[in-house]
């Protein structure tokens, strides 16, 4: 982290979420961090280094490796007053939580009768690019989105990682943080007094008016490359980061799209029973007559992810194949 | 006798037949549920404690209002001696919104904030976790509180069974698990299930205080649950009580009990908690017939008014359907 500019710090992504634990952990007693690794090790993708000598065993707590638990155990400690913050190290591995996030973190409130709220942040590196194979790059937030009960947000911007944490910690309900893991090292600019950002609204990235790409994450990144390879062919794309997967907010996504008439939807998941099949139907209910074109999906490709560089690129979305989509819409 | 002694009998006296009451108020709640069920008043599962009441009565006496209780599908024994209110939980029962879970959790998902019952948890294991986590929460504000997580000899087959106890021994949490034993996962003995069946070892092997208890003697329950939330209150660290004990009726009302001969259903009911109590007090010439009578009106009245409760008790108007999924609701 350097500063730059007058009241701009250039960090990266990982630096943003670590001053976010800082902050949190800071400003609020009841905040702590627990999971695998993320003490004495500094945590496994390096986020919360330093954390352990600046605040202590009792607040920077590792854990055993036994997800269920120790999610568990953040659902009981949010019931007991405490505001936890879980790292699960990676996304594959909240599969071993999943008991506890979909049959207890989303539904006690609802069971109890609005009796007891869980305010947890469960944080978690995910999505494929580093040659990890099938058992630790897959994106499966959408999938997790499908639940009532909890919210699901992916900064994709230095910013969101600095600003989305915070809000995330103040929300009386389960919050989901995913974090892709080829962002890390993403470099960005922060204004000193950048401060919380809302997990409720969807962002412009980019303004355009002939096609709209509506997207996430790491992917994010990939869609304003294609976005910028589209301008030089005079089409003139809009980006829009959904930022907040659960619940969505479908005003911004319904006013771009009604603005472009056009949509592609760049999404690291799945394209079967997946969160862009979700939005391509409220976008068709709501938009019918408005579109010029279907609405066009650039997906992973329908297989676990694979170790071999070329063709986990080749599985990916990937900014040549989202232009390809876009163009396809506009001739 | 001495006047000390003579207090102390009649102090004695009293609290026997409190705990009489209590095995009596659940033993006749329960029969009249089945009553309401084959009335098709009460739907969904529904899981009698009839037989295991001196476990929950007994633990629940050595409590404090400030300890915590996490219990199963098992539980309205333990919500009913733990002091929620019956005409609540029987408005529950019937999923009418005066219910304590407001009628959307039913049978198996008693929650109570007032009396610090956190369900009512169907999933066999998955209420371990959550009581290592208030039980954390505890520790960490340093409050001399117990966390009593009650669960059955299924749940020590599952993950989260050894993930806990681990996690509790670990970071010497004040959590008492309490594990009846009631020798069947749902229709599977304990010998098909567990390679071991020694459940108090299995915790030792934690380095986790642990002993076996007659769950049918309701004396002796309560000794060991005080002996054992004692050492837990006072920074002992976690301890398990394996009560051994039965359950008189099916599973549940939807059980033809094939797995069991009725020949050991018959012996187990030889040691009825209910009947051992009062053979021990007409014994000691502490319960006579007219002592008996006030307490059996006394519960007969409680159960009527619970019944005309839920039955006076309104439906949920269904625009209220998605309330407290969320706290905060989606923007």
């Amino acid at each position: 982290m350097e500063t730059t500019a007058q009241g701009v710090q250039h960090m990266t992504y990982r630096e943003a979420v670590r001053q976010a634990l800082r902050e949190a952990l800071h400003r609020e007693p009841r905040a702590f961090l627990m999971g695998e690794d993320v003490g004495k090790y500094g945590g496994s993708y390096a986020v919360s280094k330093g954390l352990l000598a600046e605040f202590g065993p009792d607040r920077i707590r590792d854990t055993p490796l036994s997800e269920s638990t120790f999610v568990g155990a953040g659902i009981g400690a949010a019931l007991g007053g405490m505001r936890p913050i879980v790292e699960v190290m990676t996304v594959n591995f909240c599969l071993l939580a999943l008991d506890q996030i979909v049959n207890n973190a989303a539904t006690i409130r609802h069971m109890s009768g609005g009796q007891f709220s869980i305010p947890l942040v469960i944080r978690m590196a995910t999505g494929a690019g580093r040659q990890l194979a099938a058992q630790h790059a897959h994106s499966l937030e959408g999938w997790l989105a499908h639940i009532p009960g909890i919210r699901i947000v992916t900064p994709a911007t230095v910013a969101d990682a600095r600003g989305m944490l915070w809000t995330a910690l103040e929300d009386p309900d389960p919050v989901l943080i995913f974090e892709p893991q080829t962002l890390y090292n993403m470099e960005g600019d922060l204004p000193d007094h950048a401060g919380a950002v809302d997990i409720d609204h969807a962002v412009v990235r980019r303004t355009g008016n002939h096609v709209t790409i509506i997207t996430y994450g790491a992917t994010l990144h990939k869609a304003i490359e294609a976005a910028g390879t589209l301008a030089r062919e005079g089409i003139d794309t809009e980006v829009v980061d959904l930022r907040t997967l659960r619940p969505l907010d479908m005003t911004t996504v319904v006013a771009s799209a009604r603005k472009t008439r056009r949509v592609v939807i760049a999404d690291e998941g799945w394209r079967s029973g997946s969160l862009s099949a979700e939005i391509a139907a409220r976008l068709s209910a709501e938009l019918f007559y408005d579109l010029e074109a279907p609405i066009s999906r650039v997906c992973t490709a329908e297989v676990p992810i694979p170790y071999p560089k070329h063709l986990e690129d080749a599985a990916l979305p990937q900014p040549a194949t989202i232009a390809a989509a876009a163009r396809t819409l506009i001739h | 006798m001495t006047t000390a002694a003579a207090a102390s009998a009649v102090l004695d006296r009293a609290h026997a037949i409190g705990l009489l009451r209590q095995m009596l108020r659940i033993r006749r709640f329960e029969e009249k549920c089945a009553e309401l069920y084959s009335a098709g008043l009460i739907r969904g599962f529904l899981h009698l404690y009839i037989g295991e009441e001196a476990v929950a009565v007994g633990t629940m006496a050595a409590l404090t209002s400030e300890d915590a209780i996490v219990a199963t599908y098992r539980e309205h024994g333990h919500a009913l001696a733990r002091g929620v209110d019956a005409n609540r939980l029987m408005a529950e029962m019937y999923g009418k919104q005066e219910g304590c879970s407001r009628g959307r959790g039913g049978s198996m998902h008693v929650f109570d904030a007032a009396t610090r019952f956190y369900g009512g948890n169907a999933i066999v294991g998955g209420g371990l976790p959550i009581a290592v986590g208030l039980a954390l929460a505890d520790a960490m504000n340093a409050r001399s509180r117990v966390t009593v997580c009650v669960f059955g000899d299924g749940a020590v087959a599952e993950g989260e069974f050894h993930e806990s106890l681990n996690l509790a021994a670990l970071w010497k949490l004040p959590v008492l698990f309490a594990c009846e034993n009631n020798l069947y996962a749902m229709g599977t003995r304990i010998e098909r299930a567990l390679s071991r069946t020694d459940v108090a070892g299995k915790a030792r092997a934690y380095g986790i205080t642990a002993a076996t208890v007659d769950g049918m003697d309701v004396v002796a329950v309560e000794k060991a649950a005080r002996d054992a939330a004692e050492a837990i209150r006072t920074g002992g660290g976690p301890q398990l009580l394996e009560f051994a004990t039965y359950r008189f009726r099916a599973h549940s009302m939807f059980d033809a009990e094939l797995y069991r001969d009725k020949a050991e259903v018959e012996l187990w009911k030889q040691r009825d908690p209910i009947r051992l109590l009062e053979q021990r007090l007409a014994e000691g010439g502490m319960l006579d017939a007219a002592a008996r009578a006030a307490v059996d009106a006394d519960v007969d009245a409680e159960i009527a008014r619970a019944v005309g409760f839920a039955e006076a008790g309104t439906w949920e108007p269904v625009e209220q359907l998605t309330r407290d999924v969320y706290t905060r609701p989606p923007a």
